[in-house]
């Protein structure tokens, strides 16, 4: 772009080419230049872009051809200048993640302007044939992140995230039901300047998640902030959950389905190992263990984003709280009933000393009896193979249709 | 296992009246259906559970399955509590407390215990086993507490909202410990220990047919009840007890039975241990 610029300052002495001029040859639908790659420009597409329509001529993009009298001109020649039109996106583009891969590598796979916009058709976005239309964009950036080739090549760490997304709600409610509010690619990565995750100024920054997400979910982005986790992200807990860890960030599953349900019980157990133990062994845990989620999981008594602790009046898990929770599936349940413990750990003794006797008295009876019994058995199989020997001796030979 | 067609020499001889039978009949079915519908909570981390529980027709399938079981063998034990209250109520039959025909345990069967043990090292001769051995005493008390910690944590757990009007919440915590781990026991030792005292052992094997036809040849008797053989020969009580030989058709069902019983419950058994040792 600098260079770019500098042979822009060259200013033109005799006319610069026209569109037709140039067209002589380019538009020569077998025009090629030595290596074969075609050089045609089909004039229609160009009339009816953003560039065509305002009037542009080819030499306002390439403007190392501005002031140029050989024809044909050389095959090298400076790429098309974006920047000198849209200053302040290639001020934005520089400062992005792909702009960066490009510097970093070179003549890289990365994305710059054409790759996602097109050449000489770009449309306007809001114009439903462009690639950056809202409902096409998913499919603009697959090219790319959906593209295995590409993936490996470009050392993208966070993989095929096109297919996630294609299959995700999100995905699911532009590509299939064709809803132009429904987040594409650039709502939670902004268009020009997309940033890493770890860049602090990045929409899917860690920090800024919530807030990304609450840019449409208002309502449950309030329910977050309030509750625990929102707290502890705010007082800069690193442990604290944001949006994506529970709900991943490109495979967002609708919340009711058995999967997801069945699911979030691992996330949450990533932080909370010890309550997912403890509810693996109830017959809550062990029938989702089963795969099967008609019962309560974890967001069933904590709820999902406004989770307190239970010390805190406002939790559902709280002493006064937990009766209207355990209703909730036990209808006409009362508060005798509410003293259950989903989490129960009958190796804390202090938990539970009841629990904690009762399992020991259990384990040492069945290993009591099965030693007892294991030992008499053991014994009794040699005796027995013989005494059915003896036996046999002692009594008549076996009469026909006998076994013996 | 002796031979089945009558011969002379074999008379057959009554032990279980038809009520026994199918109160065994019953506790049968309906503890193998407990445990096919059960064990998949129990071991629902492995891969088997989650299939079994599907085949079963999902948690929900599964869950009324094992109710009904349990109603079952609730009602088994029903019938048998009632059984025992009219043989001592009406009939003042008191020997069911104490005496050679108790299932209560005794200081003989202490004895009998080191006696066996002592033939087993083939360092003594076989007791003198009346009408119920201590296995068998151990199998029918293992059973009767089965019946109470087992159906009991059960209905708790079955019933939660009424007993926790008057019960505490951790009640609940008690009852699905001790349900399931009363229940692991029983499924291995039902499985296993019954299986090899009562039929699987070479003197019985594959089956003793005696609890599902219900006769024994009085030979059979004789040898390894000599007691109870001695003391019914004395009172003159034999003669009373000799009966035809099982039919053919008693015979096939039996065998069609036990087989499906013992092939359900082994393989059960098996993904218990299996479960257990991983």
């Amino acid at each position: 772009m600098v260079v770019g610029a500098s042979i822009a300052s060259g200013a033109p002495t005799v006319p610069s080419p026209s569109n037709e001029d140039c067209l002589t040859c380019h538009g020569e639908t077998d025009a090629k230049r030595a290596d074969g790659r075609p050089i045609f420009v089909a004039k229609e597409k160009f009339a009816s872009s953003v560039h065509g329509q305002a009037g542009l001529a080819c030499v306002d993009c390439h403007t190392a051809l501005a002031a140029s009298t050989e024809f044909p001109h050389p095959e090298k020649l400076a790429p098309a200048q974006c920047a000198s039109c849209h200053a302040d996106v290639a001020s934005e583009y520089a400062r992005s993640v792909h702009a960066q891969a490009r510097r970093r590598e070179g003549a890289s796979l990365a994305a710059t302007c054409a790759d996602c916009h097109g050449m000489h058709d770009i449309r306007s976005p809001k114009d439903p044939s462009s690639p950056t239309y809202a409902l096409n964009l998913p499919a603009t950036c697959a090219r790319c992140h959906g593209n295995p080739d590409v993936i490996r090549r470009g050392h993208i760490a966070i993989g095929n995230v096109a297919a996630l997304y294609e299959d995700s709600i999100h995905g699911r409610a532009v590509l299939k039901s064709g809803l132009v509010t429904a987040p594409n690619c650039k709502t939670c990565h902004g268009m020009h300047d997309i940033r890493r995750s770890s860049d602090p100024a990045s929409l899917i920054f860690r920090g800024n998640v919530p807030s990304t997400c609450g840019s449409c979910h208002q309502g449950i982005e309030r329910l977050y902030q309030e509750g625990i986790h929102g707290t502890l992200l705010r007082q800069g807990d690193k442990r604290a959950p944001v949006c994506t860890d529970c709900h991943t960030a490109h495979h967002i599953q609708q919340a009711d389905v058995e999967a997801w349900r069945l699911d979030v019980v691992k996330e949450c157990g990533n932080c909370h190992a010890e309550s997912r133990e403890t509810f693996r062994d109830t017959y809550h845990g062990q029938v989702t263990n089963l795969g099967f989620a008609r019962i309560a999981t974890c967001s069933d008594c904590h709820r999902a984003h406004d989770i307190h602790p239970a010390a805190d009046p406002r939790s559902t898990v709280s002493t006064t709280g937990r009766v209207a929770t355990c209703q909730k599936c036990h209808p006409g349940t009362n508060e005798k009933f509410a003293r259950y413990d989903p989490h129960p750990d009958p190796k804390r003794r202090a938990r539970n000393p009841l629990l904690f006797y009762a399992a020991i008295f259990m384990k040492w009876l069945l290993v009591g009896v099965m030693a007892f019994f294991g030992l008499h058995t053991v014994l009794w199989f040699p005796r027995s193979w013989r005494a059915r020997r003896e036996g046999n001796a002692e009594k008549p030979p076996p009469r026909e249709g006998e076994k013996r | 296992m002796t031979s089945e067609p009558a011969s002379p020499v074999g008379r057959y001889v009554a032990r279980f009246d038809p009520f026994d039978r199918f109160l065994h009949f019953l506790l049968m079915v309906t503890f193998l259906g407990l445990a096919l519908t059960g064990l998949p909570l129990l071991f629902s981390t492995h891969a088997w559970a989650a299939v079994l529980s599907r085949l079963l027709g999902g948690f929900r399938g599964a869950a009324l399955f094992h109710r009904a079981f349990a109603f079952g063998m609730l009602a088994c034990f029903g019938m048998h509590l009632a059984r025992l209250g009219y043989r001592l109520v009406v009939r003042k039959d008191w020997g069911i407390l104490w005496g050679p025909h108790s299932m209560v345990p005794q200081p003989r069967d202490v004895v009998q215990i080191l006696q066996n043990f002592r033939w087993f090292i083939g360092r003594g001769p076989r007791p003198e086993f009346d009408r119920y051995a201590y296995w068998e005493k151990f199998d029918y008390w293992a059973v009767f507490w089965g019946m109470g910690i087992i159906g009991g944590s059960g209905l708790v757990l079955w019933f939660p909202k009424f007993f926790a009007r008057f019960l505490p919440g951790t009640v609940f915590n008690l009852a699905l410990l001790i349900h399931g781990e009363e229940a692991l026991l029983a499924v291995c030792f039902i499985f296993t220990i019954h299986f090899f005292n009562s039929h699987l052992r070479p003197e019985k094997f594959p089956v003793d047919k005696v609890i599902f036809t219900g006769v024994l040849p009085e030979e059979e008797l004789r040898h390894e009840r000599p007691a109870e053989y001695e003391r019914i020969a004395a009172s003159g009580q034999l003669e009373r007890l000799v009966s035809s030989p099982p039919t053919s058709a008693t015979l096939v069902w039996t065998r069609v039975s036990t087989l499906l019983a013992v092939a359900l419950g082994l393989v059960l058994v098996l993904l218990t241990i299996w479960a257990l040792l991983r």
